[in-house]
């Protein structure tokens, strides 16, 4: 599948925001830090910036309202949905901490609920694709929900260092949420691996029963929407390079400066922010690099007619 | 849930249907082009028409884009810079059609041989040709001699009519359907209509190709040759026939030369010719009162073999024992033929069994009473149902002529020829050899300001036809018709400019071309004929071809090389005539004709060529173009078809003719013709009497047909010449036995050509490299959905074929080390060109592909420069020479059939060698400017987007 | 409207393509660009047409194959692998996944004969459902931002202004080869069920679970000559012919 950096940029913003947005319903930062009050507005823009991305590769951004209306069928109108829904509480929270400093627990809990929901339908826009194997498993939802987690923990640790009233168990949720993302990650690479995809040249041409299948002439010499669309496919030796880049940069880096912030009983606290922030940042830019590779690692079942 | 949206689905589809005749390809097929806000809304297949009732190809689906491409020419065009630059001025057509009336005419009075004027894919021969033997000149031809000759004369020669647009299959009964090497961009519908139906009745599909596309993908059996070799295959399953007694007797008695006396004299002028009487009929052998009678006596028991004594003492034997002798011999033996074919002996020998078990045990009848021409009474049509046919694959190698006699001979054996399931003739054919014209063009028939005294193209009935000088030289520009290619009946277009330019035999004043890319893709040796059209004599500076003149309706390479440029229009916008006179459209049960119309005004100052070439024949007053008083006598191309009459009441049109409009053939001029054709969907057809249908060469009812139609003025049945004498009298002229003795040069050649027997020898670029140095055979295939170069304009077939890969089977590719997508340099003795290379397995091992003419010159065609067409598609062209490699003989041979001239496109040997990956392939050529384009190209295209808004 | 229709449509409108005797012309890609780029919906744009690029929208594409014998069947008289061209547009799946994914309702399956069109008036041009199909039914317009499909010709089929025997989708009209036939699945006295049932046709990709209505009629094995019983060969020799051949002549 082409990685579209709109998309992309989406699902790595929102996932973040959205887990930034759940950390702070759960009301574990202080409500009345500024940085806390920073949070809830990075949350909300990380969120809205990724809507907006992801409607720019639209080819009528105009009628982005109608994606509202197949709910109950569409995946992708279910996170539109839930995604405007998830504004609500999530606004309540913000306007609370940022006006009154003060928390609400039944908004707040409310708020991290559907952001785990919005989450959810996100993923499940790829997994619930039959044509695309690498998706097509319940792992893609959750690996996208501990990713968002993962990412908010962060955050959250980053702003709460910020705020100079240090959680002290936030740094090791965080470090927790992004083993568990990770691994979760591994499995889905580890069935990617693994498991044939469900269609091959051979059955998406019916002709398997005389033998070996392979394109001789594409239907028109150069390409077209769909093999712009779906025929992108990284070699696996820069797929390889690119995973171990993606778990170095978001996993292990991330984790290690968590750790270390947290176990040496917080340093000093501009350290503590500067550590927790540059982990902020990896754990975005790995998280780039997955994305990139959830898409780029993805064979659409089409390219069986399209000899790649 | 909303409701689902209510769709308009009852709309019209346009405002108006207009009927007109197809020309994206040769094929010729009925189109309904529907007109919308006087735009092409759409164009389907006319369900009435006899070509393609209803269906329609891509090309033809195509033609919205074909009308309204970017590289139309827009006004007729003065070269200002150098030729291959694409500099032009526009200048209007009263200067232009002055000018080229200056040019012709002063080469009329001076020398009319000065003039070459040579049509590519015209559709209206009967005029040009007729425009050319008006003007005088005897270099005139059309391009069969690069395409199809082979294939015409051969069939001409043996049965009257061949493959191609001469006859074909009896798609309805046929139940073995055999197609040597087909192009497939040529009659394409009939013949996907055609298979389809056989397989859907079951009817077993055999195609031999070197290549397994198209139609040879879905043949129930592919004989994958070694190209070259189809003859040697036909002759082993002609071996096998006889040695199985598995022919048809009476056929060959009936309706063949096998029991014509052929004179045993060797070393004799008479030697291998038929024996015959006082008035010149050939003789056969009376078995029961045991002499000599003349063919078509009553009650004669023909005898087919032995060897008789004649009444003046000469020795002679039925020419079909010559046949049996020759073919039961054991070097056509499946087993001997097996290596140099590539074919397995258990497949030829399963191939003979096949074609014997259908023509025999599967015989049909059609309970018809007919009379033949001896006026015996016949009481039904008895059928043979194996149909054969055979088109480019054949046609383009040297020994193309013997191979497609082979096939011809084969029809005959097994009784095979016009009989219900076989081949069968399309009027108006069957026509025997000696009823067409032998060529014009020695001395005496032409000069200053006159016509040529007769057709230049025709059949040499031997070599005192040959138009050539007392001291052999040829006469024509091409040396049609001379040692060099003595049956070549369509010219040899493909060697004028390196001729001209040789000065061989001489040099010319005015080379006049229409439609034919002779500076790409119709050229052998592209990139020398590039350069000779560039030369320039270094005393005069002018160029060694001082003068062209060139029409095409679109920007193609070859308008780049032209001094004066005739915009034409494009088919859309034509008249046009597919006339019984030229290139019919008939099928076997119907007479056909057609018209295109201008359903669509040009745009643009642009005429029909045919309008053009008139005008300028009455600014020339060329007789039978003016009358006696020099005032023209068509006002264009329309008159003439309704007005011309070739002889008295036979025009271009058959159909509709007579003041009334009620006369088919023969009959008056009606003014009202054309209108009565747009009426009945732009074609007319006349059905042949069920009585008429079959056997068409010996049956009276059809001959009284032909003669009331106005093919002939009298019957011309035809008897089928498996020996063909006509190659006899060259053979023996090679042999130095019969005058004109041919020179000492030639004899060599014409000896081993010219078997009165149909023969099989290697070809002659094969027969002269160094084999094991070129282990391979390259050949283009023609892609469905292109026709030649005509597409890389049309946005929508250029879609599919962008660029072309040479296919490169599996086996080479894995000893050289080849993988899709490399490149290699493929090399043959004259050039080597540098491809992005595919692997393929379905293929002859030892032959690579590619498509053809998918390559394009930067520039041309009003693409972009940087358009793959011209980046990465690629020609063979540049591998083959219109020369054969030097011999030992200290001449340099056409790359050509020996005996009709046919160019031997397919005879390219070559070997192949890795190379580094390259974004261009070699050789590249700088652009031709926008060759006389200036269309700009849009962005984005969203046609017919104005009627959904 | 992107659910599925709830009960079975009661016609399944479809086509059946026989890929015994497609020979691969493209006359039905063409067919189909010229009917449709000035039919239903946005005109199907090319982009960069005469360049370097250049690249349209197209509802129907023929790929072509080279299928080489795992072993068993025999192909054909020389080298071991087949080429079969293989027609491919919208197969109107009984299952549809790109009309469900739909998050606007543009996509939908009509209830009345189970083809699937957009509505362009609604698609927002997101991509989803040509992510959703795997047979690359659906390709989006460039110019227009919208969705395009295989429609069926559904402004064919029911045009009144147009004779009944055109009332077909004009790949059907338009195919040399006969190899493309439109009828309705679900009667099971249909010419298309009658040719599927007759000619063992298959679904693509049934493990998808989209339940295609479009069925494809395979390639029929070959028939190879070297298996064919040969001519009982005379050995006799010329002579032997010509005592034969006068023989023949006595008969006739």
């Amino acid at each position: 599948m082409h990685p579209a950096p709109s998309i992309i940029l989406f699902t790595t913003l929102s996932g973040l925001g959205y887990g930034l947005a759940a950390v702070l319903g759960f009301g574990l930062l202080d409500p009345s830090a500024t940085a806390t009050k920073l949070a809830h507005v990075l949350a909300l823009a990380l969120i809205a910036g990724g809507l907006i991305s992801s409607t720019l590769h639209l080819g009528n951004p105009q009628r982005a309202w109608r994606a509202f209306s197949q709910w109950r069928s569409s995946w992708l109108s279910r996170e539109g949905v839930m995604a405007v829904l998830t504004f609500v509480p999530l606004g309540i929270n913000a306007i609370a901490s940022v006006w009154s400093g003060r928390y609400l627990p039944l908004p707040g809990m409310l708020g991290a609920v559907f952001c785990g929901v919005t989450v959810f339908c996100t993923a499940m826009i790829y997994a619930s694709l039959k044509s695309v194997h690498a998706w097509n498993t319940e792992w893609t939802p959750v690996s996208y929900l501990l990713f968002a987690l993962a990412g908010g923990l962060v955050l959250a640790s980053f702003f709460s260092a910020l705020g100079g009233n240090a959680h002290p168990m936030l740094p090791f949720l965080a470090v927790i949420a992004i083993g568990a993302a990770w691994l979760s990650k591994a499995y889905w690479w580890a069935r990617l691996g693994a498991t044939a995809a469900l269609s091959t040249s051979e059955s998406a041409t019916g002709l398997g029963f005389i033998g070996k299948v392979r394109l001789f002439e594409p239907p028109h010499m150069n390409g077209n929407y769909l093999t712009r669309e779906m025929g992108f496919r990284v070699a696996r030796k820069h797929a390889a390079r690119l995973r171990q880049i993606a778990v170095i940069s978001g996993g292990v880096l991330p984790a290690l400066l968590l750790a270390v912030a947290a176990l040496s009983g917080g340093p000093s606290a501009a350290l503590a922010v500067a550590m927790s922030g540059v982990a902020a940042l990896l754990v975005f830019g790995g998280t780039l690099v997955e994305r990139w590779l959830f898409f780029a690692e993805a064979r659409h079942a089409v390219m069986n007619y399209y000899g790649s | 849930m909303s409701s689902e949206p209510r769709l308009a689905l009852s709309e019209p589809v346009s405002d108006e249907v207009r009927k007109t005749t197809c020309y994206m390809c040769a094929c010729r097929c009925g189109i309904d082009v529907h007109i919308k806000d006087g735009k092409i809304r759409y164009i389907e297949g006319n369900r009435d028409h006899p070509v393609n009732k209803g269906v329609l190809c891509a090309k033809g689906s195509a033609g919205i884009m074909q009308h309204y491409a970017p590289a139309r020419l827009s006004s007729p065009l003065l070269r200002t810079g150098p030729r291959g630059s694409g500099e032009f001025k526009p200048i209007s057509w009263d200067e232009a059609l002055a000018l080229a009336v200056d040019w012709l005419g002063e080469v009329r009075a001076r020398d009319p041989k000065k003039l070459a004027f040579f049509t590519g894919r015209d559709q209206s021969q009967s005029l040009t040709g007729f425009f050319a033997q008006q003007f005088g000149t005897p270099n005139y031809a059309a391009h069969g001699g690069f395409c199809s000759v082979n294939m015409a004369a051969a069939g001409i020669m043996t049965l009257g009519g061949g493959f191609w647009e001469f006859g074909s299959p009896d798609w309805e009964r046929t139940k073995l359907f055999v197609m040597f090497g087909v192009a497939e961009d040529h009659d394409s519908n009939p013949i996907k209509i055609g298979i389809s139906k056989l397989k859907s009745r079951g009817a077993r599909l055999v195609s031999v190709n070197p290549v397994r596309t198209g139609y040879s993908s879905i043949a129930d059996s592919w004989i994958g040759i070694r190209p070259g070799t189809d003859g040697l295959l036909v002759l082993s399953v002609i071996h096998e026939l006889l040695k199985a007694r598995k022919i048809d007797v009476d056929f060959l008695v009936r309706y063949t030369n096998a029991p014509w006396l052929v004179i045993d004299a060797p070393g004799t002028a008479e030697h291998g010719l038929f024996a015959r009487d006082g008035d010149g009929k050939p003789l056969i052998w009376e078995s029961v009162t045991e002499r000599a009678v003349a063919i078509g006596t009553r009650g004669a028991r023909a005898a087919l073999s032995g060897r008789y004594q004649l009444e003046d003492g000469r020795l002679a034997v039925p020419s079909f024992q010559l046949l049996a002798e020759k073919y039961l011999d054991d070097r056509y033996a499946p087993d001997t033929v097996a290596y140099e074919t590539g074919i397995s002996a258990d497949v030829i020998r399963g191939l003979a069994a096949e074609i014997a078990r259908v023509a025999f045990e599967e015989a049909i009848e059609i309970a018809q009473p007919w009379t033949d021409m001896n006026g015996e009474r016949q009481a039904s049509f008895i059928g043979r149902p194996v149909s054969f046919h055979a088109m480019r694959g054949i046609s383009a190698h040297s020994n193309g002529f013997q191979t497609a006699r082979a096939i011809h001979v084969l029809q005959a054996l097994i009784g095979a020829v016009d009989c219900p399931g076989a081949f069968r003739f399309e009027p108006p054919y069957p026509k025997p050899v000696e009823a067409h014209p032998t060529p014009h063009g020695k001395a005496e028939h032409f000069g200053s300001n006159k016509p040529l005294s007769g057709p230049h193209l025709g059949f040499p009935r031997g070599p005192e036809d040959l138009l050539i000088g007392p001291d052999g030289v040829p006469n024509r520009i091409d040396k049609a018709f001379s040692w060099d290619a003595p049956i070549s009946a369509h010219g040899l277009m493909h060697m004028v400019i390196a001729n001209a330019h040789a000065g061989d035999p001489y040099k010319i004043d005015l080379l006049f071309l229409y439609m034919a890319n002779m500076a790409w893709n119709s050229s052998m040796n592209t990139a020398g004929v590039i350069k000779m059209l560039e030369d320039r004599d270094e005393a005069t500076g002018e160029y060694v071809i001082p003068k062209i003149i060139y029409s095409d309706a679109y920007a193609s390479e070859m308008v780049a090389y032209a001094d004066l440029v005739l915009p034409d229009t494009t088919y859309i916008e034509r008249h046009d005539c597919i006339s019984l006179l030229d290139r019919p459209i008939s099928e076997p049960d119907a007479v056909n004709d057609a018209i295109r119309w201008p359903v669509v005004e040009p745009d643009r100052d642009v005429r029909g060529f045919q309008s053009v070439l008139i005008d300028l024949a009455g600014r020339l007053r060329l007789p039978g173009f003016v009358d006696s008083r020099g005032t023209p006598l068509y006002k264009d191309f329309a008159d003439y078809i309704v007005r011309h009459e070739r002889r008295p009441g036979i025009g271009p049109l058959a159909g509709f003719r007579g003041v009334a409009g009620d006369r088919t053939g023969r009959g008056a001029s009606n003014p009202d013709q054309l209108k009565r054709y747009i009426e009945n969907g732009a074609f007319f057809s006349a059905h042949i009497p069920l009585e008429a249908q079959f056997f068409k060469h010996a049956n009276r009812a059809y001959q009284d047909f032909a003669v009331k139609m106005g093919f002939f003025d009298t019957p011309q049945p035809v008897t089928f010449q498996l020996y063909s004498e006509i190659c006899q009298k060259f053979r023996l002229s090679a042999q130095g036995m019969r005058e004109p003795v041919a020179p000492q040069t030639h004899r060599d050649r014409l000896a081993a050509a010219f078997d009165p027997l149909p023969d099989w020898y290697r070809p002659l670029e094969e027969a002269g490299v160094d084999r094991d140095a070129y282990p391979y055979h390259a050949l283009t295939q023609r892609p469905m959905s292109m026709y030649h170069s005509w597409g890389s304009m049309n946005a929508w077939l250029r879609q599919i074929h962008t660029r072309n890969v040479m296919y490169v089977p599996g086996a080479i590719c894995d000893e050289v080390g080849l993988v899709t997508g490399d490149w290699a340099w493929i090399i043959s003795h004259h050039g080597r060109i540098k491809v992005e290379i595919a692997r393929s397995d379905a293929v002859n091992r030892d032959t690579m592909w590619t498509w053809n003419a998918i390559g394009k010159r930067k520039g041309a065609w009003g693409l972009a420069s940087d358009a793959p067409e011209s980046n990465r598609g690629f020609l063979l062209n540049h591998l083959i020479h219109e020369l054969l490699p030097p011999k030992g003989d200290g001449m340099r041979w056409s790359n050509s059939d020996p005996v009709t001239g046919q160019a031997a496109w397919y005879d390219l040997r070559v070997r192949i060698e890795k190379a580094d990956p390259d974004d261009v392939s070699r050789p590249a050529f700088v652009a031709v400017g926008t060759a006389g384009s200036t269309h700009s190209s849009p962005a984005a295209l969203r046609y017919g987007q104005e009627w959904n808004e | 409207m992107t659910m599925l229709p709830s009960l079975p449509t009661p016609k399944k409108l479809g086509l059946v393509i026989d890929l015994d005797v497609c020979v691969g012309c493209h006359a039905c890609v063409i067919s189909c660009k010229e009917w449709n780029t000035g039919g239903y919906g946005a005109a199907l744009s090319d982009q960069d047409p005469y360049g370097s690029d250049v690249s349209g929208t197209f509802l129907n594409r023929i790929h072509t194959f080279e299928v080489t014998p795992d072993g068993g069947e025999v192909v054909g008289e020389a080298g071991d692998a087949r080429i079969v061209h293989f027609p491919k547009s919208c197969l109107h799946c009984e299952d549809a996944p790109c009309v469900t994914v739909c998050p606007t309702g543009a996509s939908y399956k009509r209830s009345s004969d189970g083809i699937v069109l957009v509505d362009e008036d609604k698609c927002i041009g997101c991509g989803l459902c040509a992510w959703a199909c795997p047979y690359g039914a659906r390709e989006m317009d460039l110019a227009a931002g919208v969705m395009k499909k295989c429609t069926l010709c559904v402004d064919r089929i029911y045009n009144e202004t147009l004779a009944e025997i055109d009332r077909v989708p004009s790949c059907v009209r338009t195919c040399p080869a006969n190899a493309r036939h439109y009828g309705d699945f679900a009667d099971p006295a249909s010419n298309v069920s009658i040719m599927v049932a007759e000619r063992g046709g298959i679904a693509l990709m049934p493990e998808q679970g989209t339940r295609p209505v479009n069925k494809y009629l395979p390639p029929r094995p070959r028939k190879p000559l070297a298996s064919t019983l040969p001519l009982a060969e005379n050995t006799d020799g010329a002579k032997g012919f010509f005592a034969w051949l006068d023989g023949m002549l006595d008969r006739i």
